[in-house]
């Protein structure tokens, strides 16, 4: 799959939900056990994610570099209630200074 | 018989409008970390302008730009940003009850349900306050998210080497941040917890993009149980809207 054919179909897929929920009776999605799922479903995802972009090396080995480094940043800023802007770019500036030094 | 709802006081709609435009200003600024990320990842210029125009969801975006640029398939980059993206169907659901839309306008509507519009929308007390809230909110968001998109995109591709500036380490921050609020129950702790683990057992065994998608299955698990007893209350910490994120 090309990268334009990626972006399109996230894009399409994206805006099929989107609409979806002008067009379905809002029962389809009712019941407890049914919303607690799908209410969980983005903490999932993004805790994946986070996992796979700071441990996660070439071949799928697990590393130890400075991502793991920048995400200990980020995490102390989220405990300081920093801005969105300022997580990532003390993360960026950490794995940065960090590889210039050599490490990671 | 639809009755027009009776017109908002001068007052109130200069508050919607203030809130509106500084949820889009606030949010529409992380736009530029967006565009960096999203060409230190690989993509062009134009296909981030893309990403941000037509599929115009944050946590998706950043997650199609994410699992391409951990070497993940194609397939898999769609399935997590559509997975991402099931919660705006949600909010649709929501918002179609207050903004009684048909046609064209409904079309416009869906494009621009997201997390601020919704919840800007839904915090209003009167039916004329919810539409303008949404509307404004989600075109300003729109507008003020894809211009920084642009120059976070002009920016990163100017700046050479990702790598040397940390860039791709600033992804798993944003993740955080994405992930940060919603970690308020101890169900949503323990769907995280779990979801770490399947992402770091299934790394080294399956291709890139797979765990990710593996990681969802902790939502079905932690959901999937009886109970409930470790819900947080349903009130929200002060100032801050349900549902809301850092970004789109």
């Amino acid at each position: 799959m090309t990268t334009w054919t990626t972006v399109l179909l996230a894009c399409a897929a994206a805006y099929a939900l989107k609409l979806a929920g002008y067009l379905v009776p809002a029962t389809w999605v009712e019941g407890e056990r049914r919303s607690r799922v799908i209410a969980l479903l983005p903490v999932a995802l993004l805790a994946g994610l986070v996992t796979v972009q700071t441990v996660v090396g070439d071949g799928g080995s697990l590393v130890l570099d400075a991502r793991a480094a920048a995400l200990a940043v980020a995490v102390g800023l989220l405990l300081l209630r920093a801005n969105f802007l300022v997580v990532v770019a003390g993360a960026a500036l950490t794995a940065g200074l960090l590889r210039a030094v050599g490490w990671g | 018989m639809s009755t027009e709802p009776p017109a908002l006081s001068a007052d109130r709609r200069r508050e919607v409008r203030r809130q509106a435009l500084s949820v889009g200003a606030a949010t529409g600024a992380y736009g530029i970390s967006f565009g960096a990320l999203s060409v230190a990842s690989g993509l062009s210029v134009w296909q981030t302008q893309a990403l941000s125009l037509l599929l115009f969801s944050g946590g998706s975006q950043f997650a199609v730009v994410g699992v391409l640029g951990a070497g993940g398939s194609g397939v898999a980059a769609v399935l997590t940003s559509t997975l991402l993206g099931v919660r705006n169907g949600l909010y649709a659901l929501q918002t179609s009850r207050f903004l009684g839309v048909t046609g064209v306008r409904r079309l416009a509507a869906a494009q621009i349900t997201i997390d601020e519009s919704t919840a800007v929308g839904v915090a209003q007390p009167e039916r004329p306050a919810q539409r303008i809230g949404f509307w404004l909110t989600g075109i300003a968001v729109f507008i003020g998210w894809n211009v920084m998109t642009l120059v976070g995109a002009l920016v990163g591709n100017a700046i050479g080497d990702p790598r040397t500036y940390g860039l791709d380490a600033a992804a798993a921050a944003a993740f955080a941040a994405l992930l940060w609020p919603r970690l308020r129950s101890g169900d949503a702790a323990a769907t995280a917890v779990l979801a770490v683990f399947v992402a770091l057992v299934t790394s080294p065994l399956l291709p890139p993009g797979v765990p990710v998608i593996l990681a969802a299955l902790a939502a079905v698990v932690v959901g999937l149980r009886r109970g409930g007893r470790h819900e947080a209350p349903p009130t929200s910490r002060a100032g801050e809207l349900p549902g809301a994120d850092p970004v789109p």
